[in-house]
């Protein structure tokens, strides 16, 4: 007999509580539990100084990492979803958004601008996991799209940061065909041969994996991302089996091809920039 | 024995009792044209309703009638030649995606490009159930891309609730070998044209589905998500298939007026799988239209026509 009985069985955290980047003063790295001071945390790049776990960030985040002195131009900041289907499940999908804007701040699941990275004019888009699991709808899909059509009439590489559970099923059709909208436009861009980098954070699945995150020159990504077409779970159900362990992470995906490296986040921008340069001599 | 749907049941009943009353009229000796006639017309009127008022969950249903006709069945019916071409040059022949050159009417060598579902347990376990893997998905680009080379126009039938989700399949990057046909088909040459013909369930549809025309047959569903699949999502349960289905709008008239498709191809009454001769000849109809139209287009701006096409998809505030 234990000492103690847990009461309620299956406690979760409710989400209000749940963090991706933490505010205090102390950081407790949930991989190997140990506290970091938030000050070295961001001067780590969210990224854990003893294990390396990567911290959920968003695109904020990766837009001050990445651009020099911070200084970037935001395209389509306020662009926000219609709600073409009328769509309701539990909850009707315009409250759902609203609700959403409020807790994260955000518009939408991506955000894009461009500036320099040390030195170098670049258009990123980054996504925000914390907006309805960085699903794709038509914003998403618009604002990527738009992006991409900036690099292009600019002629200066694209970057795109996907973390995202797939389509938004509240756009249903609409959200599928931002595969195909997205698609197009790096078609395009693949066309003028301008270098497009697609790195893929944790988690990277459906849709998203289907259409633009896989279709970069260079496939990157950050280490420990979970990767893959059809989420864990419904593969289990499928094949009636436990998974091998490893199985979809950033190394069983470079370990079958479809990756080109994997970059730690702290050395993420000088990367880019030597394998940019490289490209432009 | 014909598999009946809930909805086609008291049609079913209908018909089987005129069967009944012409054996009794033979037998007896007796005239029963009026009855029979009036019993007819019965029928039709009874079609026509169910068939007008089909709920989002019924068409869902049709489209996934087992007599419906495959991939196989349509080309079969509307070629006079044709010629299976196998496999991707990499890994394997994915017996779930066909395709092959085919001989409309003498008029058009055309590239036929499908997932094809199996009609019994063994074949539909030969199938995969219609759901293709990574080299699937490749071997319809490396025919897309012959179809190309010899300047041929390319038919994709559509037909498949979803791309596999099995553990080789990611192992072998299904979701690279979806998004690399999404990007590649929109440079294509030469005309492409896609027909939902049964169930288009997501990347695995899309991942053969950009074209210069998409077309839906009449009962079929083309969208993100099957409607149990979101069912189980959004409501955490597997009993809100008909809800899901109606906010979904997935059907080829919601799919039309969301400017999401460009046009559908009427089934013959109660669905394609009473006539699939009928059915099949309105499509090949349909196809060699829009064939003449898209083969009298200048190569760029066809191209040019798909991307844009695409690019107005999406309903966003701004």
């Amino acid at each position: 007999m234990s000492w103690f009985t847990r009461k309620d069985k299956g406690i979760q955290t409710p989400t209000e509580f749940k963090r991706e980047a933490p505010d205090g003063l102390w950081y407790q790295c949930p991989s190997c539990k140990k506290a970091i001071h938030t000050r070295e945390h961001r001067l780590f790049a969210y990224t854990c100084s003893s294990c390396n776990y990567h911290e959920k960030i968003g695109s904020q985040d990766y837009f001050e990492l990445l651009f020099d002195q911070t200084r970037y131009t935001e395209l389509d900041a306020l662009m926000s979803s219609g709600d073409p289907l009328n769509f309701v499940d539990t909850k009707n999908y315009p409250d759902r958004v609203k609700a959403t804007e409020l807790k994260t701040g955000l518009k939408d699941a991506v955000r894009s601008a461009y500036g320099e990275m040390n030195g170098l004019p670049i258009t990123i888009a980054a996504m925000d996991f914390s907006f309805i699991g960085g699903s794709m709808g038509s914003v998403v899909g618009e604002k990527i799209a738009r992006a991409i059509d900036y690099s292009l009439e600019h002629k200066q590489p694209f970057l795109m940061i996907s973390r995202s559970g797939g389509a938004r099923m509240m756009e249903a059709g609409f959200s599928l065909m931002q595969m195909a909208k997205t698609s197009a436009r790096l078609a395009l861009l693949d066309e003028a041969k301008i270098p497009y980098i697609s790195l893929l954070t944790d988690p990277t699945t459906g849709g998203v994996t289907a259409s633009f995150a896989m279709l970069g020159d260079f496939n990157i990504a950050e280490p420990g991302a979970l990767i893959g077409f059809a989420g864990p779970r419904v593969i289990r159900e499928t094949i009636g089996k436990d998974l091998p362990k490893g199985f979809q992470s950033a190394d069983f995906v470079l370990e079958h091809g479809f990756l080109d490296f994997i970059v730690d986040r702290k050395d993420l921008k000088d990367k880019l920039t030597s394998l940019l340069g490289m490209l432009q001599k | 024995m014909r598999t009946l749907l809930e909805f086609e049941k008291p049609i079913a009943e209908l018909e089987h009792k005129l069967i009944e009353m012409r054996k009794l009229a033979i037998e007896n000796n007796v005239d029963v044209t009026a009855t029979v006639q009036s019993l007819t017309e019965k029928i039709l009127e009874l079609k026509k309703e169910t068939f007008s008022n089909l709920t989002r969950w019924q068409r869902v249903q049709l489209s996934r009638h087992p007599d419906r006709p495959y991939t196989f069945d349509y080309i079969e019916k509307m070629c006079e030649e044709f010629i299976e071409i196998h496999g991707d040059r990499s890994v394997a022949d994915d017996k779930a995606m066909v395709g092959g050159f085919g001989n409309i009417d003498g008029e058009f060598s055309v590239m036929f490009i499908g997932q094809q579902k199996g009609r019994n347990t063994k074949q539909r376990q030969y199938r995969n159930f219609g759901m293709p893997n990574p080299e699937g998905y490749r071997k319809a680009l490396r025919l897309m891309k012959m179809a190309e080379k010899f300047n041929k126009p390319i038919v994709c039938l559509i037909d498949t609730p979803g791309a596999f989700p099995g553990l080789e399949a990611e192992e072998r990057g299904q979701g690279e070998a979806i998004a690399r046909n999404i990007r590649d088909m929109f440079m294509l040459k030469v005309p492409v044209i896609c027909i939902i013909i049964g169930e288009g369930a997501s990347g695995g549809a899309l991942g053969i589905a950009v074209g210069d025309r998409v077309l839906m047959m009449e009962n079929t569903w083309y969208s993100v998500i099957s409607p149990e699949s979101c069912s189980s999502i959004l409501w955490r349960s597997w009993n809100y298939k008909e809800q899901a289905a109606e906010a979904l709008k997935l059907t080829a008239n919601d799919m039309e007026q969301n400017g999401l498709i460009d046009g559908i191809i009427p089934e013959p009454l109660g669905g394609a799988h009473l006539d699939p001769e009928a059915a099949a000849a309105k499509m090949k109809a349909v196809i060699k239209e829009e064939l003449k139209k898209l083969c009298a287009m200048d190569t760029r701006a066809r191209i040019d026509a798909r991307i844009d096409k695409y690019g107005k998809m999406g309903v966003v505030v701004e």
